[in-house]
């Protein structure tokens, strides 16, 4: 059995078709999964016994007859994700020791599909970073080329699918973390709608921004996924009453007639030109196969990074209030007082980025200067919201690129916060306004990736998997492996 | 804009932050260029714009009976605790 070539569907296919089992199939990844952790640290955690018990239960449902079409296939699940008996780290060492007393929602609905988890994936500290490089268990590389950073803070995500070392991930996106590391590993990314999948058991950031998604080889393999992943939650408030759809009923649909806006302020100065050339290439064949193109403006987006730097470092410090050294997660040794354990477990606990947003997030929010900046970016994060509703007045779906470069070298921006902030500058626009996001590969720049950016209205998932899986069939970008993985 | 060295020890003050003499004064940079950054956003014209509250328009923070859902776990909860004893979480001594 040959792991590279293999999408979920096509797993999925030799799994109902019985050319090997889910015991063998999950053997070859942890395989995999161990002769890449040296060079490529996408790993936390390996689960691998437990990962061949669920195969085997697989297997013997399988036998019984009544099994889903996802059954036996594994994934892994970036560890922001809280998983019952297993270490759930965060990318932190304040969560060194944490092992989850209950599974996330989502974890939970992906395993109830019969998926079987073979280990939890490398991210930055609380999903705070572009690049990988915050992250307690150290950096991930990308496989592409290891010297450079995977993105993030989905590091290990992209990094594993585009390695094939795991046939698809969950991942989560706050300001691009999702699409963001799936650009520059050459990866198909997907943020849902903001609460399309439930935030329960998923460790919070920023909670008006946080989403739960995937990164896969394929839109296919996302629409596969995603079902089982979304649906209400009651225990998330912020989970959507709404059915959902079968995300796969549409990917064959026509693309005769879809109007694709391009934002005109996804293509500015910063916007790398051989990065610029491959998002139009790619444009062009979403114009062969029937879509028409046309330039919109969103004038508000270019402030959607200082934006983002207050609302979501507000949230953070309110979010990681919890984390005290009390109840758990790391705690100071021989504290003199309460104020001391508190004080010294938070510092010890935290990394330098993640210390930098609790600390913007804390004076935004205090006394005098609430107004003036948090009221204030909630303020331009409805115009920027209005901004996307009046493109999707006049087309189905907007275009642009996922990120400025392709990936860069790690250690190259790790010292300038503003410079690595800016990483994220089309993707936290979705964000701001709930809307779902993807990112395609569409080529290369000196052999690294580069990611199409697909934004859509609230809950078009179906159009936006629809068009992704429309430009697979013509490319084949996405079946791309790095030569040292091969 | 430009913050301190004593803003800096103040908001890590509130923020329940130790930081070491050697973090004070990256914070005390990279924090200025930070608040400089998102200073752009005064240029924004949002007059009399409502401030965003929910990202999903037309939609508000559900709220739930005040029922309880969920049974007493406090044994498999206190397996993650730093220490514990008898059921209690133990802290350093607050009152003397």
């Amino acid at each position: 059995m040959s792991a590279p070539a293999a999408t979920v569907a096509a797993l999925a296919k030799g799994l109902a078709a019985g050319e090997y089992s889910s015991v063998e199939l999950t053997r070859a990844y942890l395989e995999r999964i161990a002769a890449a952790q040296p060079a490529l640290n996408a790993f936390v955690t390996i689960t691998g016994e437990s990962a061949l018990a669920a195969a085997a239960a697989a297997d013997a449902a399988r036998a019984k007859g009544q099994v889903g079409r996802l059954a036996g296939v594994p994934i892994a699940h970036k560890d922001i994700f809280c998983t019952e008996g297993v270490l759930t780290t965060c990318g932190s060492k304040m969560l060194a020791n944490f092992v989850s007393p209950y599974d996330a929602t989502v974890v939970a609905g992906l395993r109830d599909a019969g998926t079987v988890m073979l280990g939890k994936l490398n991210m930055d500290e609380f999903a705070m970073g572009s690049s990988n490089e915050t992250s307690f268990f150290g950096p991930v590389h990308n496989p592409w080329d290891t010297k450079m950073v995977p993105g993030g803070s989905s590091g290990g995500s992209a990094a594993a699918v585009a390695a094939r070392i795991v046939p698809a991930a969950t991942a989560t996106d706050t300001g691009g973390s999702i699409r963001q590391p799936a650009a520059l590993c050459g990866v198909t990314g997907i943020k849902p709608t903001y609460g399309r999948c439930s935030r329960y058991g998923m460790i919070a950031f920023a909670s008006s921004l946080d989403q739960a998604g995937l990164i896969t080889v394929s839109a296919e393999d996302a629409a596969l996924l995603l079902g089982p992943m979304s649906g209400f939650d009651p225990r998330d408030s912020t989970s959507v009453e709404r059915a959902v759809p079968d995300y796969t009923a549409t990917l064959a649909d026509s693309l005769e007639g879809l109007t694709i806006g391009l934002v005109k302020e996804f293509f500015d100065k910063g916007l790398d030109a051989s990065n610029e050339q491959r998002i139009r290439d790619a444009i062009a064949v979403f114009e062969k196969l029937g879509a028409r193109v046309r330039e919109v403006s969103c004038p508000n987006l270019p402030l959607s990074v200082p934006t983002y730097y207050v609302v979501a470092p507000a949230e953070c410090s309110s979010n990681l209030a919890r984390f005290d050294g009390v109840r758990f997660g790391h705690r100071c040794e021989s504290p003199k007082n309460l104020l001391d354990l508190y004080c010294r477990s938070r510092g010890e606990g935290f990394g330098a980025e993640v210390k930098r947003r609790i600390m913007t997030g804390t004076y935004v929010l205090s006394a005098g200067y609430y107004d003036a900046y948090y009221l204030k970016a909630q303020r331009v994060r409805q115009l920027i919201s209005a901004d996307f509703a009046r493109a999707f007045d006049s087309c189905d779906l907007l275009f642009g690129p996922t990120s400025p470069t392709p990936a860069f070298p790690i250690g190259a921006k790790f010292d300038d916060p503003i410079t690595m902030y800016l990483n994220d500058i089309y993707t936290i626009g979705a964000n701001l306004a709930g809307l779902p996001g993807m990112s395609i590969p569409c080529g290369f720049v000196d052999g690294l990736p580069v990611g199409l950016q697909i934004v859509g209205p609230h809950f078009s998932e179906s159009r936006m998997l629809n068009a992704a899986h429309r430009y697979q069939q013509e490319t084949d970008w996405h079946l791309r492996v790095p030569a040292a993985f091969a | 804009m430009s913050l301190s060295r004593a803003d800096i020890e103040n908001i890590a003050r509130l923020a329940r932050l130790e930081l070491t003499e050697a973090e004070i004064p990256v914070y005390v940079d990279s924090l200025s260029k930070i608040f400089a950054f998102v200073g752009e956003l005064d240029r924004a014209p949002t007059g009399d714009i409502a401030p965003m509250a929910h990202p999903l328009p037309g939609l508000a923070q559900r709220l739930r009976a005040d029922e309880v859902s969920e049974a007493n776990r406090r044994d498999t909860y206190q397996k993650n605790a730093p220490q514990v004893e008898a059921g209690l979480y133990l802290v350093p001594k607050v009152i003397e």
